[in-house]
């Protein structure tokens, strides 16, 4: 596919009628509350990702907007609330189950050491093959198609210190798609990358949506956050908003949430659809 | 290079080592091993087997720490295995001495050099039990880190304590402390070989949870690797691999450092690989460094931890040059 399907676009229309009509929900996360140190980092956080959605998290820095997505992963334990997946409680998974079926990517990328990029990205498969099992074919090419994917085939054999920040950063995310996960969790996943990568990741998000995972990122390039098809706006831990950019509510909340230091306005697309671009005020 | 063709030549290089230290005497070299079989097949041949198989455990404990604590720097006696394993020798010294007996880890009275070996095995594998006691379990890495350092300050203390009170003990310590392959018998040889045989396995069989440990704490719990679990498992084989070799060679320094950084050097593999190729090379730097010692200064003969110090010592330093320059 070529051109991005318009973002502000009704959902169930812009779905591929193989998919079915009304997004199910993948993850259920209602009234998070987590305190650090006394401190509410998230405070009665409600929402819910829905297959064949892709879902932007943004606010000013310390919203929580980390925290939030290490809770919808299951790394960290929320204070309060429940999380389901797939309707069952998320810590009721066994671990193997559950991470077969969350992808997730940390916040800085965090990855060291002397593994090849292959190997880094066969880590993906690892929930499907077991710690004590051996990849199979079907491994080696959601690998292969993954690498490929994100243009990581030509440094596959590398070891992942030898990488410039774009190009590990590239090998983290096709470790992610190689799950080929229902949820996809990702912190952050266009630092350091340059434009085309940008482009090509948001491509790769789209295809996993229109084959009905359900995507989320935290993101702090809203422009980028405003071609989702809903955006979350956080603030103080607690959800100010949330809905498509196209809703007038969710604009004005993300205005607000970063002190009008941003204005938002309206652009042609290269496919001729209306977009949203964020834009610093003096 | 392939791993395939590291394998071999670290293979090719075990074997010769192991000639040669069937052929490395206080007279200088000789291959008559027919003629001196009682010499050859009774002290040369334990020996370097022993040593090869001590190497073993130790470049296997080695890459197993860097790998578990995502550190280039991390050695098997990082958990407090050493300080313990000296306690424990320490203290059988200390008894002997009180009791009016030397003993070193060369006396002949078997009783003694099993309490001997028995103690710094037992010592090794307390110091990493406290550790773990201390930090409560595996969780946090960082934690157990300390908690290591700080068991092998106390324990080191206590084994000065001791040596205070018993002066006897100091010479035997220091022997220990300086390692020797010297006191390698048939005996030594097969403790190690089962000590390799129930640690390479198991340690192959958690190699892929090292690998993910590349991707950090949150990002291998991910995955839905049981961290915790894995990560004691992982400690209890490299304790067994470093006790071992620390109660029938005392505390032989660097092999366990130098020895994944060798193989790191030379290829790009997972941590299975890594692992049993770690193994190997700690094989050959141990037991070429047994060689050596022996035919330096033959027919004296250097303490085979004093070599190994001084190379590992000198090739870490290269290492972190080139590493640094480039």
């Amino acid at each position: 596919m070529t051109a991005a399907r318009d973002p502000a676009a009704p959902l169930p229309a812009a779905l591929p009628a193989t998919t079915g009509t009304t997004p199910a929900d993948v993850l259920v996360a209602d009234a998070i509350a987590v305190a650090l140190g006394g401190r509410p980092v998230l405070d009665g956080v409600s929402l819910a990702l829905r297959g064949g959605e892709w879902t932007a998290i943004v606010g000013p820095n310390g919203a929580g907007k980390s925290t939030l997505l290490s809770i919808l992963a299951g790394l960290r334990r929320a204070d309060s609330g429940t999380l389901r997946l797939m309707g069952r409680p998320l810590h009721a998974w066994p671990a193997r189950e559950r991470a077969r079926r969350l992808a997730w990517l940390s916040q800085h990328g965090e990855a060291e050491g002397d593994l090849a990029a292959h190997d880094v990205v066969m880590l993906g498969r690892l929930p499907h093959h077991g710690p004590f099992g051996a990849p199979d074919a079907a491994d080696r090419a959601a690998v292969d198609a993954a690498m490929r994917e994100t243009e990581c085939d030509a440094f596959a054999g590398r070891r992942l210190d030898a990488l410039s920040g774009g190009e590990r950063q590239r090998v983290l995310l096709a470790r992610v798609l190689a799950a080929q996960a229902p949820l996809v969790l990702l912190d952050e996943p266009t630092t350091h990358l340059d434009a085309p990568h940008q482009r090509a990741l948001l491509r790769s998000l789209r295809a996993r949506v229109r084959d009905g995972a359900a995507v989320a990122t935290v993101l702090h390039d809203l422009t980028l956050a405003l071609r989702a098809d809903r955006v979350v706006v956080l603030a103080a831990g607690r959800l100010r908003a949330l809905g498509p950019p196209d809703d007038r509510t969710v604009r004005a909340a993300l205005v607000e949430v970063f002190g009008h230091a941003i204005r938002i306005d309206a652009l042609a697309g290269d496919d001729g659809t209306r977009r949203w671009i964020a834009v610093p005020r003096d | 290079m392939t791993p395939a063709r590291l394998a071999l030549m670290l293979g090719g290089a075990a074997l010769a080592v192991l000639a040669a230290g069937m052929a490395a005497g206080s007279e200088g070299w000789s291959f008559a091993w027919r003629e001196e079989w009682a010499l050859v097949g009774g002290i040369r041949a334990p020996r370097t087997v022993g040593a090869l198989l001590a190497g073993a455990c130790l470049g296997l404990a080695g890459a197993i720490a860097q790998g578990l604590f995502r550190n280039p720097l991390a050695d098997p006696y990082l958990l407090g295995s050493a300080a313990g394993a000296g306690l424990g020798v320490t203290l059988v010294l200390a008894a002997g001495g009180l009791a009016g007996t030397t003993i070193g880890l060369g006396t002949a009275d078997l009783l003694l050099r099993v309490g001997l070996v028995g103690a710094a095995f037992a010592g090794a594998l307390g110091g990493v039990v406290l550790t773990l006691v201390l930090s409560g379990g595996a969780a946090r890495p960082m934690v157990l880190l300390l908690s290591g350092v700080v068991v092998g300050v106390m324990m080191a203390a206590l084994s000065d304590l001791l040596v205070l009170a018993s002066p006897e003990a100091m010479r035997g310590r220091q022997a220990f402390m300086l390692g020797t392959t010297g006191f390698l018998g048939w005996t030594s040889a097969a403790l190690l070989a089962g000590a390799v045989v129930a640690c390479v396995p198991m340690a192959l069989r958690h190699a892929r949870a090292l690998d993910a440990l590349v991707l950090g704490e949150a990002g291998a719990a991910s995955l839905g690797l049981d961290l915790p679990r894995i990560r004691l498992v992982l400690i209890a084989t490299m304790a067994l691999a470093t006790g071992s070799a620390v109660s029938q060679t005392g505390l032989i320094g660097f092999v366990g450092l130098v020895a994944p950084h060798l193989v790191r050097r030379c290829v790009v593999v997972a941590h299975r690989r890594l692992l049993a190729l770690s193994a190997l090379a700690g094989a050959v730097l141990l037991a070429a460094a047994d060689v050596a010692a022996r035919s330096v200064m033959a027919p004296r003969e250097l303490p085979v931890g004093l070599l190994t110090a001084v190379l590992g010592g000198a090739y870490l330093l290269v290492l972190l040059h080139r590493r640094a320059s480039r």
